[in-house]
């Protein structure tokens, strides 16, 4: 690639330590020479910015850690402890309650990215598995971090989250007390979250290298949907994407800031900075608003079990993009029908959510039911049909081609 | 090991176990039972402590709750119901055909016999554990605000995503006016 001239040296201490650990060639054929499309748009800022937040959640968390106490006497004091007297405490913990929905906001959009431009086509199937892997595994860990404040929703959350399990044939309600350690939720289940809740931000690192190593070896798709064919196709990742993620990261930076500075618990629920009290149920309860369209989509299928198998299938479904959607041309862009049912399913997509917020009465049901048999008609009819039938704009002959016109050189 | 190992062949091609044979199984099976027994305390630690277990029981005090009225008492960390129940409300639980109940249990068989003005129920929602409101919902029952469950005045689920009754715990009666739950 002579766009992207692999790493050399003249360095002999470099030299040294490449021929024993081939680290530094490893890190510049990722980050400085590695060979990216040269048509990328914003929307591919958005897995850096995940990474971001992966390590921002990190280091905010470990801090918190210094002074939160994981007791279901202490737990809710330690936190406002936290916000009062611990210095910057408050900036601390304003970061990670709300670097946790920024993290969400990013990989939401993340996703929608890959499911616009037909980034989970072969040959990145893999790449797309270990990005909802990730996506599993930051729900857990958001859940599980909901509950470390002990308020009245961490409770309510975790008693109603847990319960899910009890849905199971025959082993539910041994799984259910399993979880909790006892036979509610309790001290036990505290510990066992602040544990996990600990540990699964790592277990997230781990899969994010398997993710950029698949990455880097089907390199980036881009917008037009259509694999590099040379180095005319690409330029090297330093300095120009640097640069461009550089740039994003601080425009994102101005929106996480206006929350943690101007409005911090907007994105909360005000019944978590009461105590949590096992006696009382809120009169309404909701998860944080990343999990609301799942929620939502419990809440409209009357049977316990099968609300919970329809939440767990609204992301597994995910899991079969790939040949869910068999058309040949990747990007929305050259495909116009797709394009429409992909808005349509964003705005369902949203709809759940807001009527996951709303109780669960009245007109919400009925809403509630349309919206999820939606969400699963895009995935189960509608994709599939559109792959069968539409037919796609012709696709550009190179990347080069189509963004530099006649000026590219073959 | 050439010699043997074809050795072994030739036994397997008239359809015997080898020496080889036997230990290979006989490894694989210790190993599984050796890894079954090590992993089995990593997930049973997981399971209530000797301390949770401890079986608590409660004795409440029936002569302070008028009809019509009912209390909230704490029993093993969760919310148990006892309702003094009023005529309408025993009647009508009654008269409830059996085929209409998701989960079909009579009223005499949820209350001890001879008190039947005493309901006394765990009050936990069978869906997903919320605590349901008392006098609410559209049967003169328990309401569930999370997911929109109605009970009965008998605490028999009888609409919204709840699949089973409100648990009826053990108890028994001290006296007319006293129980003991657990
Ligand atoms: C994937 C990354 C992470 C996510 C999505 C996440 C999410 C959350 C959420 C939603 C809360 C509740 C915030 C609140 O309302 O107060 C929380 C609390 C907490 N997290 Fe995390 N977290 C992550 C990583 C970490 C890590 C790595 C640690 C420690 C090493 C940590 C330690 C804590 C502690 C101590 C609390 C309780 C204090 C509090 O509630 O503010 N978190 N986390
Ligand atoms: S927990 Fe009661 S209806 Fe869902």
């Amino acid at each position: 690639m002579s766009s992207s001239t692999p790493f050399q040296t003249n360095s002999k201490v470099i030299k040294w330590i490449e021929a024993r650990l081939p680290i530094i060639s490893t890190i510049d054929g990722a980050l400085v020479s590695y060979p990216a499309p040269r048509n990328l748009n914003y929307w591919w800022n958005f897995g850096s910015l995940a990474g971001f937040m992966l390590v921002a959640q990190i280091v905010t968390g470990i801090i918190l850690v210094m002074h939160y106490t994981p007791h279901v006497t202490m737990a809710f004091a330690s936190v406002e402890h936290i916000m009062r007297d611990v210095n910057y405490g408050w900036l601390m913990r304003y970061a990670h309650a709300n670097g946790a929905s920024m993290f969400f906001v990013v990989v939401y959009i993340h996703i929608l990215r890959g499911l616009y431009y037909g980034s989970y086509k072969a040959p990145r199937e893999l790449l797309w598995w270990l990005g909802i892997v990730i996506f599993l595994l930051m729900m857990a860990t958001g859940f599980m971090g909901y509950v470390l404040p002990w308020g009245q929703m961490s409770f309510w959350g975790a008693t109603v989250i847990t319960n899910l399990f009890g849905a199971l044939p025959l082993v539910g309600g041994d799984i259910v007390t399993w979880l909790w350690g006892g036979f509610s939720v309790d001290n036990a289940t505290l510990n066992r979250f602040f544990s996990l809740h600990y540990l699964l931000p790592f277990v997230i690192c781990a899969v994010v290298f398997l993710h950029l190593w698949a990455l880097h070896t089907t390199k980036s798709s881009n917008p037009l949907g259509i694999e590099i064919k040379g180095d005319q196709d690409t330029v090297p990742f330093h300095p120009y994407y640097t640069a461009k993620d550089a740039f994003g990261l601080s425009v994102f930076l101005m929106f996480f800031a206006y929350w943690v500075f101007f409005n911090p618990n907007a994105l909360g629920h005000p019944d978590n900075y009461i105590e949590a009290n096992p006696m009382v149920t809120p009169a309404h309860i909701v998860p944080e608003w990343y999990f609301l369209p799942f929620y939502a989509i419990l809440r409209a299928v009357p049977d316990k079990l099968g609300g919970v198998l329809a939440m767990g299938g609204a992301i597994v479904i995910l899991f079969f993009m790939p040949y869910l959607d068999f058309s040949k041309v990747r990007s929305a862009k050259f495909r116009p029908i797709y394009k429409q049912a992909f808005w349509l399913f964003v705005l369902d997509g949203i709809l759940l959510g807001y009527v996951g917020a709303m109780p669960a009465e009245g007109i919400w049901i009925l809403v509630g039911r349309i919206a999820s048999v939606y969400y699963f008609a895009h995935f189960l009819v509608i994709v599939p049909l559109i792959s069968w039938f539409e037919k796609p704009l012709p696709v550009p002959e190179s990347i080069a081609k189509a963004v530099l016109g006649d000026a590219a050189k073959a | 090991m050439a010699t043997s190992s074809s050795a072994g062949h030739d036994a397997h091609g008239s359809g015997q176990a080898t020496r080889r044979d036997f230990l290979y199984v006989a490894t694989v099976g210790l190993g599984a039972v050796a890894v079954g027994a090590t992993v089995w305390p990593l997930i049973d630690q997981m399971n209530p402590a000797a301390d949770v277990l401890a079986l608590s029981s409660t004795e409440v005090d029936l002569s302070k709750i008028a009809e019509g009225q009912g209390i909230t008492v704490q029993w093993r960390g969760k919310p148990v119901f006892v309702r003094h129940r009023t005529e309408k409300e025993i009647k009508e639980a009654e008269e409830v055909p059996l085929a209409e109940l998701r989960d079909p249990e009579t009223d005499d068989a949820r209350v001890k016999a001879g008190k039947k003005q005493w309901l006394v129920m765990v009050g936990v929602c069978t869906h997903l554990g919320c605590i349901p409101l008392g006098q609410q919902g559209d049967y003169d029952g328990w309401f569930c605000p999370c997911h929109g469950s109605h009970y009965d005045s008998s605490g028999r689920i009888r609409r919204g995503p709840a699949p089973l009754n409100l648990p009826i715990p053990e108890y028994q009666f001290l006296s007319d006016t006293k129980i003991k739950i657990g």
